[in-house]
């Protein structure tokens, strides 16, 4: 199986679902000449062409609103934010209108479309350009929300979300771009709302998403170290949730930690963990703990920066506390 | 003023029909909303009959669009809804056009290429763009049409969206429906130029003065500037001058101007002005008129009884039509 970085995954999904339906056509600043902030649509622009592959105006708000129009009359549009922090400039459109059209329409039009972009915290960027905004998007009904982790998931969840007749958020990370893993070649899809126990456990349960599950198996890895078998349950969609598959692990593990790198308040972490509260009550044996990054803006500063994210100790230290081994 | 006598009869008397529908319909909507059978914001259409009647007429809503404000009841009734299912949405009534679940403010038939019904000032202009993008990317020949209130104009979507669609050549007409106050505050407050249609030159569009209250100078300028859309993929920025009689919302009072001002505007009422230059032009006599209104009144009257008649939606709906 071949090994490719997670920005070839994602064009390998764009580039297979361009090619299967004409449709399908992808907007945002730099996508086209410059091959994407990026390199996320490496040559589409040459294998496609201007009217499918379309560099717009530094115009958020605009073009994603084109982008809703144009998916309410048939065409399948792929909208890239250069990053969600810019994507707050057309939340309008997002959150009124691509999910709202179908209802307040009684059902009478549906909005196929994919909004996608780098989320998250990246490095020494400061307060605007180091936020994860998935709780502002997971709040939204009427959106679908997806956040891969590996090159695997992302391709399959894309090509899923491209396929979808309903405005998909899609959040990737800009440090994990370069991430590697195996792709395989022959085409597949992987469904929404569906997560994926990406190491078995018997002690305690860790459930994250996107780029923090590196780090949350990593942890996992120290905390086998200290005798700790530790299930890492990756969320891959955020909207729907899988809750069966979390449920099933709490309850075989009795204990529970959630991993994110959002604020922690009213955050798509607290949510589940209040979801574990509330229905795996009985299976505790000990109170539910969220690890999120800290409740700041980011600073510059790189050991500020890193202080204020999980960590493998901060994860390490919460599945101590939920195993009373402090 | 222009000429009638180029004009079929039927062509006349079924915009004048659908004209004096709109009004009858908006001052029924009114009483309704008077007794407590309709809530929330009520934008009423009254006095602007013109625009979404002589616009509608130029189009070919089969491969044409278009797309409003939430001040829709009008377009609705324009693009051939029934008024059963328009009353019924403004009682919130399961058999509304959006199941009760829109109201007002949201008026949609997907079949007739009436794409809604926006609550947001402006939002509904770059998505109307994107239904243009769609008529570009298939070249298909069709134009899209976008009306919204002069309060619009100030946001960043109207000028985004003039940008995209110019250098994309997305044929969408850009429709102001200046009726000269965004709720309570006068135009000439919150801008620095009253006439709107230059603001399309800082994009290298064309743009274009309307009066709003005559049908047949709105009819004649859409399909002039449609035609050319269609032919060359050019945007347009049209101001249509025109006046809404009644406040802002059902809610709204209208103090901000006076009485004179309104009676002034009556004057030039888009309804009257239709029926006495088709009177004079011996299209129709003041018997014939008054059929038409009273058939007005009958239909709007039987709307009240469907929604009336129609059943609540069921709880269970409140869970549907929200992913498809």
């Amino acid at each position: 199986m071949p090994e490719i970085q997670m920005r070839e995954a994602l064009r390998q999904a764009i580039d297979e679902e361009m090619a299967r339906d004409k449709t399908v056509f992808i907007m945002g600043e730099e996508v086209g000449e410059y091959n994407g902030a990026y390199k996320v649509t490496k040559g589409l622009l040459d294998k496609y062409g201007p009217k499918r592959v379309r560099d717009t105006p530094i115009t958020e708000l605009g073009f994603t609103g084109i982008g809703v129009g144009a998916a309410s009359v048939g065409l399948r549009p792929i909208v890239e934010w250069m990053t969600f922090n810019f994507s707050l400039l057309a939340l309008d459109q997002v959150v009124n209108n691509a999910a709202k059209l179908r209802h307040m329409s009684g059902g009478q039009l549906k909005v196929p479309m994919v909004l996608r972009g780098p989320n998250g915290p990246a490095e020494y960027l400061s307060s605007q350009h180091s936020q994860a905004f998935q709780s502002y998007y997971a709040h939204i009904p009427g959106l679908k929300v997806v956040a891969p982790s590996t090159p695997y998931d992302a391709k399959g969840l894309l090509k899923t979300a491209i396929r979808d007749d309903n405005p998909v958020v899609f959040l990737e990370s800009e440090m994990s771009y370069g991430w590697t893993g195996d792709v395989p070649e022959e085409e597949y899809l992987i469904p929404f709302g569906e997560a994926d126990v990406k190491r078995e456990g018997a002690d305690v349960t860790l459930i994250s998403y996107s780029k923090p599950v590196r780090m949350v198996l990593a942890a996992a890895g120290e905390l086998e170290k200290l005798g700790v078998s530790a299930e890492v349950v990756d969320l891959r969609s955020l909207r729907p949730i899988d809750e069966s598959t979390i449920y099933a692990s709490v309850r075989k593990t009795n204990r529970a930690v959630v991993v994110e790198e959002s604020w922690p308040v009213a955050s798509v972490g607290s949510h589940v963990a209040w979801m574990i509260s509330r229905n795996c009550f009985d299976d505790l044996d000990a109170p539910v703990e969220l690890v999120a990054s800290e409740d700041v803006p980011m600073p510059y500063n790189h050991r500020l920066e890193l202080a204020v994210q999980p960590t493998i100790e901060k994860i390490v230290d919460a599945t101590k506390r939920v195993c009373y081994m402090e | 003023m222009s000429d009638l006598s180029s004009y079929k009869k039927n062509f006349l008397v079924k915009a004048l029909e659908d004209m004096v529908l709109i009004r009858r319909f908006e001052e029924k909507a009114a009483q309704m909303y008077g007794l407590r059978k309709i809530g929330g914001f009520c934008h009423l259409y009254n006095g602007q009959e013109a625009v979404a009647v002589g616009s509608v007429a130029a189009l070919d809503l089969k491969k044409d669009y278009i797309l409003t404000s939430y001040r829709d009841h009008g377009h609705a009734l324009a693009v051939g809804m029934d008024p059963n299912v328009v009353m019924a949405e403004l009682y919130g009534k399961v058999t509304g056009c959006s199941r009760g679940k829109g109201g007002s403010m949201h008026m949609f038939d997907a079949e007739r290429h009436f794409l809604g019904g926006n609550g947001i000032v402006g939002a509904q202009i770059p998505i109307a763009a994107g239904v243009a993008f769609k008529q570009m990317y298939d070249g298909d020949g069709g134009v899209t049409l976008c009306y919204f209130g002069d309060g619009a104009i100030h946001q960043g979507a109207f000028h985004e969206t003039l940008n995209l669609a110019k250098i994309w050549k997305l044929p969408v007409i850009l429709i102001v429906e200046n009726n000269h106050f965004g709720m309570g505050t006068a135009v000439t407050r919150v801008s620095g130029v009253e006439d709107f249609s230059i603001k399309a030159a800082g994009y290298d569009l064309p743009g274009k003065t309307i009066d709003g209250m005559d049908f047949i100078a709105i009819y004649e300028g859409i399909k002039e500037v449609a035609t050319d859309s269609r032919k060359s993929g050019t945007a347009w920025l049209l101001d249509i001058k025109t006046y809404r009689y009644k406040g802002h919302s059902m809610s709204d009072p209208g103090k901000y101007r006076t009485k004179e001002e309104l009676e002034a505007y009556k004057k030039q009422d888009p309804i009257l002005q239709l029926k006495s230059r088709m009177i004079d032009a011996g299209f129709i006599d003041d018997k014939a008129y008054a059929s038409i209104d009273e058939k007005a009144k009958k239909r709007v009257n039987e709307s009240v009884e469907f929604a009336e008649s129609s059943e609540e939606p069921a709880l269970h709906t409140m869970y549907e039509d929200i992913l498809a």
